[in-house]
């Protein structure tokens, strides 16, 4: 569309210039569309007459003409004339091409407005890109920064990590050294003790000679007699024999230490064995039992068999008996694979145990995860189909606004906002009008019925009077029934007009309990028409009969 | 509890009978001997010269008195009081003396550790050791009394010399792995000797009676090393204390440290029980052990008092748990602690004049209720376990006690 020519018709007036406009702004390139909001200048009817007597004068009829007949033709649409060369018009070709152009110029106008839409939309996103771009380089900027600060820390705290590992260097160093400094100077210690030492050595062997030598008669024992061994046993000499039994005893000494402390060891190691073997044969029956076998016998058949024979021996009661190195291995070593067997159980146990309980965690997870991923699957659905209806919504909006330019139709376009609300009003007056004809149906029926109903009444008055009178000539001679027949007789026996008038009243009350039954406005109207009607007429009406009345105009209502 | 009145005292040396007849106190250069129950004087000896130490033999008929400054040690009888012994060193000085296990001889340390004399009661006979170690447990008798062990020191070498006591034969004669012996004690089975270095080396050597090496322990190099040693009642277990207030217990089977103890100077676990006197004040060192001693159930409790750097408290051992069973704060530093020989009650002293007693149940002060200023430096229990002797500067008290006394 965009290659429209700019036209230059002579008798254009102002009026024009909006198809000046509107033919320029054919050839915007796109880019500046983004700027501008095109709009549809719909035309009203008077620059639209202004616009079509601007092109098409009475003089310039056939230019006009054959200018339209270029026109059309280079735009591929058939010629206006009936002939090539003729100068008569195909008024039917002229009327196709009409439509083809209006047309056409629909097509032109949702095209427009789908382009108009897809801009907008293209608009807003990139203000939203815009935004969102601004945003995120706000945040690289912060974390780029944050890195910084980061990396900085990193930096100071690896050189003091490095500092503190030189320290501990340091430290460490000096320590050592100061241990060699220690180890050097016991040694130089110990030297000089020496040293010293064997002077001492010298000087107190010296001394001791001399000591020896005096023959200090001051060194001796005086004792007024000697006392008896405590023992009571007399002095031996010491002989090699001596030695002898001194060394025997001595060993003696020891060996029945010895034997002691073998002794608990013994008492010590037959109860831990004993608790060994119970440990053992609890754990074999905590242990579940097809574990164990398959796994051994997994293995090589014969041979395990036979170990499994000799820990079977081993796990009898005189086991304990035993006490050779590669029984003792054994029995450890099964105690030890039981153990460990049972370990795992247990830790198996515990996976289960907690797999079960993060199972129903997860389970609900996953439950409420498919849940929610239907949800916006039909959140999804239900978000395209409505986008669908407005679709057609709008093309149907569309074309109702490319029908054709009728008075009435316009007049309908004018006030197409309120069509659906016309059409609904007027369905109203339309029942409206039903019903009140139905109302006066019924009024009318009602009436009768009141008057008949008043006719019979006073028939039935007539002879209930009469009957009354009977009563009463029957009854006044018996004076029991005097009371009770006075009440209704002094009731009755004024007149029939009281009793008219009790009755009427009695009557009259009724109506306004009709009153009071919840009717519509209508049949209140119709039912206060009905009392009126009543009133007027000074005929009570009966009972059943209005209220069938009533109910009869409450089943019209509904 | 009941106390006696206060009777003088020199030296610290009141000493009962270890049958717990007697009660031997000395007052300078006289020897005292009471009834222990009475405190009846029972007889006075009169030595020549101040006294420097007494001991009772082992059957309770003598009492030896050493006088180190003239040299002479003084015997007496409790059977008969007429009977005298005197024994001279002469020239070559006295150091030491004590009392062989049988209470028939007596062992003379001669000045400069030149010689150990052996004088005998019952024969003429003298024998002499030579090279004895110039330490401060150089001479060990086994319980039973059946053997010595003495340290000796050759050519800058250390030895140790195993004799029979009834005959004073050498038994055995080996050299020891150590620097510097320090000391060595028997185990109460009398078949392990406990010998260990000089402080500047953590190592202690563990050998058989016939004069294997058992097994040696070091606990680190360098720092200070063992400060004293003591064995269980059992002979179960042998617990190490050293300068870095730590006690290490190793058990005789292995030889190897079971658990190590130590006495930190804030308590981080709530179960041990601290008595704690109100006040504080410091004090000096030497570190000391002692294990009460058992009945048919094994010994659960233990005792040790670091006087480094936490001198006024003892911190009572659970053995069975090994764990910190108890603290005992003291206003002052503990002077002497020790354990009753009956049942596990622990008697401390401070230097003032309250006495107190903790026992399982629970911990009282007593004071000591006598005029004037009696300090209580030492106390010594009755063998019975049902007194105890209080022993001050110069003065000592008895103390009664009850037999359902703490509770």
């Amino acid at each position: 569309m965009g290659d429209w020519k700019t036209i230059t018709v002579p008798v254009l007036s102002s009026d024009s210039k909006n198809i000046f406009q509107y033919t320029s702004e054919k050839k915007i390139s796109p880019s500046s569309m983004n700027s501008q909001v095109l709009r549809l200048p719909l035309p009203s009817s008077k620059t639209m007459h202004g616009f079509f007597s601007a092109f098409c004068t009475e003089e310039n009829i056939e230019q006009s003409i054959s200018y339209l007949d270029r026109e059309l033709t280079t735009l591929g649409f058939p010629s206006v004339y009936a002939e090539s060369k003729g100068k008569e018009l195909n008024l039917i070709s002229i009327i196709n091409c009409m439509n083809e152009l209006l047309v056409l110029q629909h097509k032109n106008l949702r095209a427009q407005e789908e382009i108009e839409l897809q801009h907008l939309k293209l608009g807003s996103d990139m203000e939203h890109l815009q935004n969102c771009y601004a945003k995120l380089k706000e945040q690289l900027e912060l974390s780029k920064r944050e890195i910084v600060g980061l990396q900085e820390r990193d930096r100071q705290l690896q050189s003091k990590n490095r500092n503190l590992h030189q320290l501990l260097k340091n430290e460490k160093d000096e320590v050592q050294k100061l241990q060699n400094i220690i180890s050097s100077r016991a040694t130089q210690y110990n030297h000089d003790m020496k040293r010293k030492e064997r002077e001492y050595n010298k000087l107190k062997e010296r001394l001791h000679q001399l000591v020896m030598n005096k023959k200090d008669k001051k060194i001796a024992m005086e004792v007024l007699n000697y006392v008896g061994r405590a023992d009571g046993k007399r002095g031996a000499w010491r002989t090699d024999k001596t030695e002898a039994r001194n060394e025997e005893e001595m060993y003696k000494v020891l060996l029945s230490d010895y034997e002691q402390r073998q002794k608990q060891l013994l008492v010590e190691n037959a109860e831990l064995k004993k608790v060994l073997q119970q440990m053992k044969k609890e754990i074999i029956s905590l242990l579940p039992p097809q574990k164990q076998k398959p796994k051994e016998r997994s293995e090589d058949g014969p041979v395990l068999s036979d170990l499994e024979e000799d820990i079977g021996e081993l796990n009898k009661e005189n086991m304990w008996e035993l006490s050779c190195e590669t029984v003792r291995e054994q029995l450890t070593n099964s105690i030890r694979k039981q153990w460990r067997m049972l370990k795992n159980h247990v830790e198996k146990l515990d996976n289960q145990v907690s797999r079960v309980c993060s199972g129903a965690l997860n389970e609900k997870d996953v439950i409420s995860r498919e849940d929610h991923e239907l949800e916006t699957e039909k959140l999804e659905l239900e978000i395209q189909q409505c986008k669908e209806m407005i679709r057609t919504q709008q093309q149907l909006l569309q074309q109702q606004l490319m029908s054709p330019c009728d008075d009435d139709t316009t007049l309908i376009l004018q006030d197409c906002y309120l069509l659906e609300e016309r059409e609904r009003l007027q369905e109203e007056w339309r029942l409206f009008r039903e019903q009140k004809k139905n109302f006066e149906k019924e009024r009318r029926s009602f009436t009768e019925a009141a008057i008949r109903l008043g006719l019979e009444r006073k028939a039935f008055e007539e002879d209930r009077g009469t009957w009354l009178k009977q009563q009463f000539l029957s009854m006044s001679t018996d004076c029991k029934h005097s009371e009770n027949v006075t009440a209704p007789s002094a009731f009755l026996g004024s007149s029939d007009q009281d009793n008219q008038l009790a009755i009427s009243t009695s009557q009259q009350r009724k109506p306004h309990r009709m009153l009071s039954v919840p009717v519509s406005a209508e049949s209140c109207q119709t039912t206060q028409y009905l009392t009126h009607n009543s009133a007027a007429s000074k005929t009570p009406a009966g009972d059943s009969k209005p209220n069938q009345g009533v109910e009869s105009d409450k089943e019209a209502v509904e | 509890m009941d106390f006696s009145e206060l009777f003088k005292l020199s030296g610290l040396l009141g000493r009962f009978s270890p049958d717990g007849k007697c009660l031997a106190s000395c007052v300078q250069f006289r020897l005292v001997v009471r009834d222990a129950s009475t405190l009846q004087v029972l007889q006075l000896y009169t030595c020549l010269d101040q006294i420097q130490y007494i001991e009772w033999s082992s059957d309770s008929l003598f009492i030896l008195c050493a006088m180190y400054k003239r040299g002479i040690v003084q015997v007496w009888s409790l059977e008969q009081p007429d009977w005298h012994c005197k024994i001279d060193e002469g020239s070559a000085g006295l150091v030491a003396s004590c009392w062989s296990p049988d209470g028939r001889h007596i062992l003379n340390t001669t000045e400069f550790h030149l010689r150990i004399t052996v004088w005998s009661l019952c024969t003429k006979s003298v024998s002499y050791i030579k090279y004895p170690k110039a330490c401060q447990q150089g001479i060990a008798f086994t319980k039973d009394g059946r053997y010595m062990a003495v340290a000796e020191r050759r050519d800058c070498k250390d030895f140790i010399s195993i004799f029979v006591c009834s005959d004073w034969q050498l038994l055995r004669h080996f050299d020891t792995e150590t620097q510097d012996l320090f000391g060595i004690e028997w185990a109460p089975n009398g078949c392990v000797l406990a010998a260990w270095d000089t402080c500047l080396e953590y190592k202690i050597l563990l050998y058989s009676l016939d004069g294997r090496l058992l097994s040696t322990y070091r606990a680190y190099e360098w720092s200070l090393g063992i400060k004293s040693i003591a064995w269980s009642p059992s002979s179960q277990f042998l617990a190490i204390g050293s300068y870095d207030e730590k006690v290490r217990i190793l058990n005789h089977v292995t030889w190897k440290k079971i658990t190590e103890f130590e006495h930190p100077a804030t308590i981080a676990n709530t179960k041990t029980i601290v008595y704690k006197e109100v006040e504080k004040s410091p004090s000096v060192e030497t570190e000391r052990l002692s294990l009460p001693p058992t009945r048919a159930l094994a010994s659960s409790l233990f005792s040790t008092h670091s006087k480094y750097n936490i001198p006024n408290a003892v911190w009572i051992w659970d053995i069975q748990k090994l764990k910190l069973f108890v603290v005992l704060e003291q206003l002052c530093a503990v002077q002497s602690f020790q354990w009753d020989p009956r049942q596990p009650r622990l008697a401390v002293c401070t230097g003032n004049s309250k006495v107190y007693l903790w026992s399982p149940a629970g911990c009282v002060a007593v004071q000591v209720p006598l005029e004037g200023d009696f300090q209580i430096v030492s106390l010594s229990w009755h063998a019975s376990g049902d007194s105890m002797a209080l022993l001050g500067k110069d003065n000592f008290c008895m103390c009664y006690l009850e037999r359902e006394e703490i509770k």
